[in-house]
């Protein structure tokens, strides 16, 4: 990278299934506004805007950038929409550090939302086409058949999805922004909650939220200048095809080479250890074992042990992951990517308030898309590169 | 009646039409599909054959050319069952949802597995497609019914592990 | 302006562009589907700099699921380059030119040296006036469903009522481009023959003050542009066209907050690009992505560029205003003036993108046969 990047302010809305009091334009202008205030900047601060969210169809308002650019203070300003599905939040902070790294502009407001109760989610993911059979079911539909072959492949006994399930829920309580606050969250409400996609049960899989998360990308000179700045030691993306012959769809190939590419930038040769958190996309329980070891916390086949002797835990393990409760708390899906960049960079801010793990150095986030094939990820520090 | 600080609500219906069009590669496999046949086209490069067909090579940007004639029959890789209702749903739930693998293709496609019971569905197990009458064929998957087991013995791991 | 000093005075490599290719620009493909235009143009694009996929660092796209009708449209679209290994690869919901501004961004980060930006768009298989009416603020103007014909008719009406413009011009506007389009093999959107002024001052209005030859056709294209950088671009084209300038900026959306009959954002972004006070007027070659005939006026005007004086030529691929295809038409215009550098035809040239209604967002890309050349990008 030919210069420096930090994060210096996020801000992000409260989750819910439906923000029925604010129009599109006032969701993203409450989480523009606090990651501003968070960097103690003003609108007229910020160089160029860069905006992300998954399909229209979710809104049904085609290319919203144009609709939005006054509620962003983007008048005059350049502006972007990123829309790489389920991993745009990522990408589109991705791109938005681009604009730094690339000397082009010193302070981007990075923007991603969903409002997809404004739309019909399910709707919008299984729009039928011709000639199709009309059988896929919503994202799970996909998805379940992975998980199944992971399964198969690891030997891993069944309880696992239900335990992340639980561990993701009970952060989610220490953090208000989250969608999902289950008090009584326990391991029998989750085996006993209504099988939706065997192996998937209703409590192992993501809502489906309104909310929207943004932050305030900085040049070198200003983030040197600001406080407790979340330096970008690494960033990455990867795409391979959602379906070919011979492709793993259990664990890609696009998202180890993504990792192997991020973590060579952030000089980072044992996740495991050299990590004191993770963000990780995880909308459905069992894909915390199954990225546990795409991305080498574990070796093949023994992602699912980490889960079960509790190291992702926020409680007593030495690898949390997700402590803001992940996407299986709080998925508005346009947002979601960047929920987990920018958790990452209040991680590496120790701005994470009740959530918080102590002593982070250096924080990973990341995000998904589409049949799994779109990933993007970046690595935090506390200090600079 | 609002009161002043009561958030209106509005509900814009919004419907669009489109004319689709399959492509040259999908419309010979959708043509197959109206002689009851399954055809697969194959990449001049990988020599991998896919079925149903797309514009090109996913993993080498070429064009597929050649059609390839497939059987009736394939193994289930993996599946799941789906219990959830949404709008626009067709089948009634519980239904499985497979990815078949057809004998001789290197790609499975997702069908609907019946004529056996939910709990009994297994990777690797033996289906063959079962199609509507011929009077009923068209250029859509809809042409066949479903695919049900064929009494073979399951699919060895190894066979297919590949495709997962 | 806040791009940094020390990056812009040329300590970073200048980045390029080294190959343009563009499927026919048809009324109606329906043959093929998306991936199966894409194929031949990507293919083109690569060959002509004799490269393949594995030789781009980065690919980026442009496109728009509304248009398709399907989500995550851009998905099946990889297919036509073929992510494997996989690839850095990114997408935005927007015109090629905005894609093409991504992965700028990325080589001048010095990330990779090499990246293939490519668009697709056909307006055919939807009903585009309704389609386009979603563009719109979602509770006070889609609703409504207001035709963009009819949308670009006020602006139309804004302009001659400024007296700045007069139906005569727009007629004007046409003609030229129309006739230069018959010398593009690539335009075959089955336009009316004849670009007599007087003819088409004589067909009924569609919605006043714009008639038939004011407005563009429904059309359906695919386009795809190799960008490199320093010695890379060398290796790969003997003579690049070298990106010396480029930027964007996008205005209120509400159409009544905004001057309809100017473009503030193309100033402002020419100015970014180098080409401000002035300097827009002394390119060989201004790529202009006018949709509408009314548009193209506003632009000159923004841009500082007399149409008459006959130092700039306009338009020669015959414009938006001929080929029109939705989410290609900016990276058209970008690979139309980057052609005519890379041929020898040109030395300096201007290519601009529009996105939204009554151009609301604009791109200016700066071109030049030299590195050197511009205020700095």
């Amino acid at each position: 990278m030919a210069e420096r990047c930090a994060v210096v302010g996020t801000g992000q809305t409260k989750c819910t299934a439906g923000r029925t009091d604010v129009s599109i334009a006032g969701l993203v202008r409450e989480a523009a506004k606090r990651a501003l205030d968070d960097a103690s900047m003003d609108w007229s601060d910020i160089d160029a805007v860069v905006i992300g969210k998954a399909p229209d169809m979710f809104e049904g308002v085609m290319m919203p950038e144009l609709y939005l650019a006054p509620a962003l203070g983007a008048v005059g300003k350049p502006m972007l929409r990123v829309h790489t599905a389920g991993s745009v939040g990522g990408s589109t902070a991705i791109v938005a550090a681009h604009l730094v790294t690339s000397g082009v502009h010193r302070k981007v407001l990075t923007v991603a939302f969903e409002k997809q109760s404004d739309s019909n989610a399910m709707w919008a993911l299984s729009v039928p086409q011709p000639f199709s059979a009309p059988l896929l079911a919503g994202a799970g539909g996909y998805f379940a058949p992975i998980i199944r072959a992971y399964i198969r492949r690891s030997n891993s006994p069944d309880h696992i999805g239900i335990k992340v399930a639980v561990k993701d829920r009970l952060h989610a309580l220490r953090n208000p922004y989250a969608h999902l606050h289950i008090e009584d969250i326990s391991f029998e409400m989750v085996r006993d909650s209504v099988m939706l996609w065997d192996p998937l049960r209703f409590l192992e899989v993501c809502p489906s939220s309104d909310g929207a998360a943004a932050m305030v990308l900085a040049s070198e000179d200003v983030a040197d200048a600001s406080d407790n700045p979340a330096w970008v030691h690494g960033m990455a993306m990867r795409s391979e095809p959602t379906m070919f012959a011979g492709r793993d769809q259990v664990n890609p190939q696009a998202s180890r080479d993504c990792a192997a590419d991020v973590y060579r930038q952030a000089g980072i040769s044992d996740p495991r250890r050299q990590f004191q958190v993770a963000e990780v996309y995880v909308p459905f329980s069992w894909y915390e074992p199954m990225w546990l070891e795409s991305l080498g916390f574990a070796q093949d086949g023994e992602g699912w042990k980490l889960t079960d002797e509790g190291a992702t835990s926020l409680d007593g393990g030495d690898i949390p992951w997700n402590p803001s409760g992940g996407v299986l708390s709080s998925n508005p899906i346009g947002a979601s990517g960047m929920l987990r960049f920018l958790e990452a960079a209040r991680q590496a801010r120790g701005t994470a308030e009740a959530h918080q793990v102590d002593g982070v150095r250096r924080a990973l986030g990341h995000a998904y898309g589409g049949g799994s094939q779109y990933f993007a990820m970046w690595v935090l520090g506390a200090d600079k590169p | 009646m609002t009161t002043d600080d009561e958030v209106i609500m509005l509900d814009t219906p919004i419907r669009l039409d489109y004319d689709f069009s399959a492509g040259e590669a999908q419309s010979r496999f959708l043509r197959g599909l109206t002689t009851g046949k399954f055809l697969g086209q194959r990449c001049p490069v990988c020599s991998k054959v896919y079925v149903p067909p797309r514009g090109s090579c996913p993993t080498d940007g070429v064009a597929l050319a050649e059609d390839v004639e497939l059987g009736n029959s394939g193994t289930v890789t993996t599946y799941c069952v789906v219990n959830v209702p949404f709008q626009g749903q067709s089948i009634e739930i519980p239904y499985i949802c497979a990815q078949i693998l057809l004998d001789g293709a290197n790609l499975s496609f997702m069908g609907l597995i019946q004529e056996i019971p939910a709990d009994q569905v297994r990777m690797g197990l033996r289906v063959e497609a079962v199609w509507k009458d011929p009077s009923e064929w068209g250029p859509t998957m809809a042409s066949v019914k479903y695919f049900k087991p064929n009494g073979e013995p399951d699919a060895d791991y190894d066979s297919y592990k590949e495709y997962l | 302006m806040t791009a940094r000093a020390d990056v812009r005075s040329g300590e970073q490599r200048p980045v390029a562009v080294v190959s343009f290719a563009q499927a026919d620009n048809s009324r109606r493909e329906v043959r093929r589907n998306e991936v199966e235009m894409l194929l031949p143009v990507v293919s083109e694009v690569l060959g002509r700099v004799g490269c393949t996929k594995d030789d781009m660092g980065f690919v980026c796209s442009g496109s728009s699921d509304y248009l398709v009708g399907a989500p995550f449209s851009f998905v099946a679209a990889l297919d036509s380059v073929g992510a494997w290994p996989p690839m850095r690869e990114s997408h935005v919901e927007m015109d090629g030119a905005f894609a093409l501004y991504e992965a700028w961004t990325v080589l001048r980060a010095g990330d990779c040296d090499t990246a293939l930006v490519y668009s697709f768009g056909r307006s055919s298989p939807s009903q585009l006036d309704r389609v386009l009416a979603l563009q719109l603020d979602p509770y006070y103007m889609a609703p409504l469903w207001p035709d963009p014909i009819a949308l670009a008719a006020l602006q139309a009406r804004a302009l001659i009522d400024s007296g700045k413009a007069t139906e005569g011009d727009f007629a004007a506007v046409a003609s030229r481009n129309r006739a230069a389009a018959r010398d593009n093999p690539k335009v075959k959107t089955e336009l009316p023959d004849y670009t007599a002024v007087s003819r088409m001052l004589e067909e009924e209005f569609l919605v006043a003050p714009l008639r038939p030859h004011t407005v563009p056709p429904i059309t359906d294209g695919a386009a795809a542009v190799v960008l490199a950088a320093g010695d890379r671009a060398r290796e790969m084209c003997s003579s690049p066209a070298w990106i010396v300038g480029l930027d964007h900026r996008i205005e209120t959306h509400a159409l009544g907050a905004r001057d309809l009959s100017a473009s503030p954002s193309t100033r402002l972004a020419a100015e970014g690009a180098g080409l401000g006070s002035g300097r827009a007027a002394e390119v060989d070659v201004a790529e202009l992505h006018a949709p509408f005939a009314h548009q193209e006026l506003i632009l000159c005007e923004a841009l500082g560029i007399d149409p008459a004086s006959g130092r700039v030529d306009l338009n020669p691929s015959g414009g938006a205003l001929c080929a029109n295809a939705l989410m290609v038409a900016g990276l058209v215009r970008i690979g139309e003036a980057a052609e005519r550098v890379i041929n020898g035809s040109a030395q300096r040239a201007l290519a601009h993108a529009t996105s939204g209604p009554c151009l609301q967002q604009n791109l200016v890309c700066a071109l030049a046969d030299d590195p050197g050349d511009g205020e700095g990008s």
